[in-house]
């Protein structure tokens, strides 16, 4: 009986593999906009992550003591992930790149090349110019991009290491809006799909690991949790619940009822 | 003799001559936690000793922040 109860004790998957590099947990969470430095230490480690992300900017000459992320964060236990995020043009995304590649801790980027300034969308024209130039200068390039299976396969196509469409628009909450393109997005590319941005409790995160998805980065969902640990703690099992059932492959979905119980061996009326 | 520069966008005046890593040194930041953009070209660490600043330059200094 032992052995009955010990059967699923771990879902059989492989690790996330990027570039080469593989990754236990398939959460991966931003650093920005938490109340304070130790309560977003709080929940990076309650949810798990490894990977990390970083925006780049300018030092603020006038109190510099400690204020860089890395005053905060321990480089040696986390994989730093930098962003390009603020910037609307090919050429800042390129530019931020390579001062982030620089920080010297590795050679990946999450690009952003956004388009609109009130959705913050991509711009996809400038997203694939900079994909284009990042990858030729060596760089491990994971592109946030539309719920668009076009953009997506072209940003396969120039190079990049992976594709990282949004569920909804950054810092909405709004859940995971279209599971089709997503999933479709899934179906067609080869290189790991990470959804970012949009996913806003726990729920979405299940649903959105369902589609089979590699991984999902978020930041608002926890910066902005009234208990920003306990949220990545509920994220942390939502995204192995997701992928669990992914792996196990759900039952059909019917139009109609089917009994779960013998229609046979009824007494008799 | 100072020397005006362009620091984060901001004008900044430092003693001269001097170099990028005098420039690092004299607004009290370590140079293994900032990247250093000279004249819109990234500067390594171990060259900043060597660059020579002239007026009118402009240098960015950033680092990592919170981001997602």
């Amino acid at each position: 009986m032992t052995g009955m109860l010990s059967a699923v004790e771990t879902v059989l998957d492989s690790p996330l593999t990027i570039a080469g590099r593989s990754f236990r947990s398939r959460l991966m969470v931003g650093t920005g906009k938490y109340r304070s430095n130790a309560e977003m230490v709080r929940a990076i480690e309650a949810s798990g992550a490894e990977i990390v992300t970083v925006a780049v900017r300018r030092v603020d000459l006038d109190r510099t003591k400690g204020e860089g992320i890395l005053y905060h964060l321990n480089p040696d236990q986390f994989f730093l992930l930098a962003n390009t995020a603020g910037c609307y043009s090919a050429d800042e995304a390129i530019r931020y790149a390579r001062l982030a590649r620089e920080a010297g801790f590795n050679d990946f980027v999450k690009l952003e090349v956004i388009g609109d300034r009130e959705s913050l969308l991509p711009d996809t024209e400038g997203l694939l110019a900079a994909a284009r130039e990042l990858v030729r200068d060596d760089f491990k390039v994971l592109a946030y991009t539309n719920d668009d299976v076009v953009t997506a396969l072209r940003l396969e196509d120039v190079g990049c290491a992976a594709v990282m469409p949004l569920a909804s628009p950054i810092g909405s909450g709004l859940g995971l809006l279209n599971p089709y393109s997503i999933r479709s997005i899934k179906k067609r590319l080869s290189v790991p799909v990470i959804v970012d941005a949009g996913v806003g409790t726990a729920s979405d995160a299940c649903l959105t690991m369902e589609q089979g998805v590699d991984g999902i980065l978020m930041n608002t969902a926890l910066a902005e949790a009234k208990d920003s640990a306990g949220m990545a703690w509920a994220m942390r099992w939502a995204v192995d619940a997701g992928r669990a059932a992914f792996l196990a492959g759900r039952m059909p979905r019917r139009e109609v009822a089917v009994p779960s119980s013998p229609t046979q061996g009824m007494l008799q009326q | 003799m100072e020397i005006r520069l362009l620091v984060n966008g901001e004008p900044r005046n430092i003693p001269g001559p001097a170099t990028l890593d005098d420039l690092l040194q004299h607004l009290g930041l370590d140079s293994r936690t900032v990247v250093v953009e000279h004249n819109r070209s990234i500067v390594r660490r171990p060259r900043l000793g060597e660059v020579p600043l002239a007026a009118g330059d402009s240098v960015e200094l950033v680092h990592f922040v919170g981001g997602g």
